[in-house]
């Protein structure tokens, strides 16, 4: 059994796994189910001068046979009274001592309302405090969420803010909805912030009814964008992640948010750099009880690998996430075609004739008299699209052809230029 | 078809009709169909199956790729699940309830257990721990799935366990007495394995009554579970039942279990007496072993047939024919060898006390056919001195429980799995025993702490 506890920016939880500031960790009663069901963590749907909120608020993206790929909301922050939920967060506090409890705060731009609802809160006992300068839809019409999570600036001034009174370590959620994420990650980090969490929803539009012209959601004929968010977004996410996790910049733990449903992706998370993850859709579409899969999943993954702490996997594939400039020119793979397990669906032949580089070829076996799918490995560029559109797996291998020459970057090739050298370096024509 | 089998058969392709028939999920198969699940809360899949496995849950596990995880889910619920995979009959239970009977078709969850528990059992996964050691003894007698199951939890809860075990291996009917093709000996004997593994010792070879005595065990032991299962296949009681060619359906199937497969039934013909799930087996394993004509007769109907509908299915493919209303009255021979069997028409009379109606024999009616052999397959006798030594209450053979405990009427003695079904309508299913095992331990566990801590 491995140790699954983590410790993010001095956080302590029984497990990696809680559940983001959203529906599901809208009440005692829902945070006290999850935390029975498994969960290390919750962070408590945000708080702040209660909203009013409509309906319908949810929307999601079925494809291809399944459920919920995407999912999109159009909810505010907590519309219940702050007494109310600050009296069950010290209950749920009091019941589950050794479960993470964080507040997810919002509230205007002012020194005092902040400094006000961080006390309060770290009145009834919570263990961490989230910024939420995240949320794409309402809040940021009023100069909240997302609207300071665009801003370095205004990021950079309320976090000083919350860390004048804070006595718990502060995280920074930030919005997605933004061009380069680095930017809000380094004014959280040098605003004093302990962490980041990302990312918040994307801006989005779920769908148009076919029949009814409208916006999906729509609220008594109008929609607006709702915040995006379940499986769909993970590589987002997970790049933000990375980018923020290899900035020297940055440089505070992470706590991972965006499409994660399973064990196998709360690890991709660890690798690139996030100490612990937040679920919210997967929990909306299966329940609570999906957690005990994630935990069992992850420590069996740990225990065949011998890995004694999950903390030990922590960014360790970070160092292998870098700028394109940073690649090898000189590594080459080419696709190869295992005939014994293709089943002929040709796919990977139409894909590669109509959009890549012509290089898979329908032949006619002589001796069988059936046709088989043949790669001329010399025109492959090795794209790695025949094997993605391929449906059985393993049957298109991409495998590596020495080149015999040695490893060469752009960036390196580009100094080599810049000085003069040829060492065989062909400039493009 | 037969008569070219007869033609060509030889040991190899012997062992060919002897490999399992359905196959295995593919990679990809399971994990589409796994996906196809809807991860239900409270699904009916769980109470339909008596081990009450998480369904969903080992489901969900295969489609994230823990499929350690997904084979203890299912091993923890059900201590034989590999072998329940194989021989339960899903679409009278977990599948029959699936919620997408309504809506495309149930989830071949049977399939998706087998994929989960065949990893288990190729990676050599050990999936237990024993329990931190109490200082309690408990003796089980018998091998099979109600007692192993109850060995695997009692030992996991820290019991020193012992089971007695009168033949060879353990596993009980899944390991002798299941045909190989639904269920390979190495399944039964990896989850032996798995208990053996907890420090559970297995005494084989070993009959209670016999090599050691009730006495001992309720001396030497804090508790004892009989869990025998059951016995010979009765006589039917008519002339020629001692001749050479007669034989019981039990120790057939059991023969094809070992190996290497006789071939004396090479093109011969077979009369099977009898229609519950072991006469098909019987009858099937025939087929296999070569025979040239296999019929099965019933002194009932179609309609009466006591073996499940897929397994009635499978042995009219493997090419067994079915005679209704007929009752042998006569085997007769020549120098001391089966040739022919007299059989008498009947027809349905009455129903009796459980709605069946009664086959009364047409006067004058009897008639012979020629046959090779004989094989008898008219259920099974119950272990009626075994249950008296332990001076245990009983009805038949039928050992009388406390509902819920498995408590018998000697408060030291709990009894499981076939030993304490039957009189119902209903068939012993191996995840009965299963399940009568697991909570015989769990009584056991708990009379046992009482006991501990009112000392």
């Amino acid at each position: 059994m491995a140790d699954l506890r983590i410790n993010l920016a001095g956080i302590e939880s029984p497990n990696p796994f809680w559940l983001a500031s959203a529906p599901p960790t809208n009440s005692g009663y829902q945070v006290q189910r999850a935390f029975e069901a498994g969960w290390g963590g919750a962070v408590w749907k945000t708080l702040g001068e209660p909203i009013i909120n409509v309906t319908s608020r949810f929307a999601a993206l079925h494809y291809g046979g399944q459920r919920v790929m995407g999912f999109n909301n159009i909810e505010l922050i907590t519309d219940r009274p702050l007494e109310e939920n600050l009296r069950e967060m010290e209950e749920t506090k009091r019941l589950y001592p050794k479960h993470t409890l964080i507040a997810s705060l919002m509230v205007e731009h002012k020194r005092e309302a902040w400094h006000e609802i961080v006390k309060q809160v770290e009145a009834v006992g919570v263990d961490g405090l989230e910024l939420n300068f995240g949320c794409p839809h309402g809040m940021a019409e009023r100069g909240m969420g997302s609207a300071v999570g665009q801003h370095p600036d205004l990021i950079r001034q309320q976090v000083e803010w919350v860390k004048e009174v804070a006595e718990t370590p502060v995280i920074v959620k930030l919005t997605p909805n933004i061009t380069d994420i680095r930017y809000t990650a380094r004014a959280a980090s040098e605003g004093g912030a302990d962490a980041i969490s990302m990312i918040n929803t994307i801006n989005s539009l779920m769908g148009v009814d076919l029949d009814s012209w409208l916006p999906i959601p729509h609220v008594d004929g109008k929609g607006a964008h709702g915040g995006y968010c379940g499986p769909a977004v993970k590589p987002i996410a997970l790049n933000m992640v990375a980018e923020c996790a290899r900035d020297p910049h940055v440089g505070i733990p992470i706590s991972g948010i965006g499409g994660i449903s399973t064990w196998q992706d709360a690890v991709e998370f660890l690798l690139m750099g996030a100490s612990g993850v937040q679920v919210c859709t997967a929990a909306m579409h299966h329940g609570f009880r999906i957690v005990e899969d994630m935990i069992d999943g992850l420590n069996n993954y740990l225990d065949q690998r011998g890995i004694a702490s999950v903390m030990d996997i922590v960014g360790k594939a970070v160092h292998t996430y870098s700028d394109w400039g940073n690649l090898n020119l000189n590594y080459k793979i080419v696709a190869r075609i295992h005939e014994e397990t293709c089943i002929n669906c040709n796919k990977c032949h139409i894909a590669c004739e109509d959009t890549s580089h012509q290089c898979i070829d329908i032949v006619r076996d002589e001796r069988t008299g059936k046709e088989k799918l043949v790669v001329r490995e010399e025109d492959c560029v090795g794209c790695n699209l025949c094997s993605i559109v391929c449906p059985v797996e393993g049957t298109i291998e991409m495998v590596e052809i020495p080149t015999g020459e040695p490893p060469l970057t752009w960036n390196q090739r580009q100094a080599a230029l810049a000085a003069g050298k040829s060492c065989g370096i062909e400039s493009e024509s | 078809m037969s008569v070219h089998r007869e033609q060509t058969q030889t040991s190899a392709s012997l062992e060919a009709n002897f490999a399992e028939v359905v196959p295995a999920l593919k990679p990809k198969e399971a994990i589409d169909e796994a996906n196809r699940c809807l991860f239900c809360y409270d699904a009916p899949c769980i109470k339909a199956c008596p081990t009450s496995i998480d369904i969903p849950s080992f489901i969900k596990k295969i489609a994230t790729g823990n499929l350690l995880g997904s084979a203890r889910t299912i091993m923890e619920a059900n201590p034989v699940g590999a072998s329940c995979a194989r021989v339960c009959p899903t679409e009278e239970l977990c599948e029959g309830a699936c919620v997408l009977n309504h809506a495309s078709k149930p989830i071949m969850i049977g399939l998706l257990q087998r994929h989960a528990t065949d990893w288990a059992i190729k990676n050599r996964q050990v999936l237990f721990q024993p329990g931190e050691k109490n200082g309690k003894r408990v003796a089980i007698v018998g091998g099979g799935p109600a007692g192993l199951s109850a060995a695997r939890e009692l030992a996991r809860l820290g019991y020193a366990v012992t089971v007695f075990e009168a033949r060879e291996k353990a596993g009980g009917l899944n390991t002798y007495g299941i045909v190989s093709f639904r269920l390979p000996q190495e399944i039964s004997l990896w989850e032996v394995q798995q208990v053996e593994k907890l420090g559970v010792g297995i005494r084989t070879n070993t009959k209670v009554g016999i090599d050691v005595q009730p006495q001992e065990l309720l001396e030497q032991y804090d508790s004892v579970l009989l869990a025998v299962g059951m016995g010979e296949v009765p006589r039917l009681n008519i002339e020629g039942e001692e001749l050479d060619g007669v034989l019981d359906a039990i120790s057939l199937v059991e023969e094809t279990k070992t190996r290497p497969l006789p071939d004396r039934m090479f093109g011969k013909k077979v009369l099977v007496i009898g229609a519950g799930n072991t006469a098909i087996d019987a009858a099937t394993s025939s087929k296999r072993l070569g025979a040239g004509q296999v019929q099965i007769l019933y002194r009932r109907t179609e309609k009466e047939m006591t073996c499940y509908q897929f397994e009635y299915e499978f042995a009219k493919q493997d090419g067994v024919e079915f005679r209704w209303l007929v009752a042998p009255t006569r085997i007769i021979g020549e120098n001391g060898k089966v040739t022919g069997l007299e059989l008498m028409r009947m027809e349905l009379g009455e129903p009796d006390a459980k709605g069946r109606r009664k086959p009364v024999p047409v006067p004058d009616s009897q008639f012979t056919v020629e046959t090779d052999f004989v094989v008898k397959a008219i259920g099974q006798t119950r272990h009626v001195p075994l249950i008296e030594a332990f001076g245990l209450q009983h009805h038949n053979g039928i050992v009388a429980v406390e509902s819920g405990t498995y408590r018998t009427s000697d408060p030291r003695v709990y009894a499981a799995g076939d030993v304490i079904f039957g009189g119902g309508g209903t068939d012993a299913m191996v995840v009965d025993a299963a399940n009568h095992g697991v909570r015989a331990a769990q009584a056991i566990h708990a009379a046992l702490s009482e006991q501990r801590q009112t000392v």
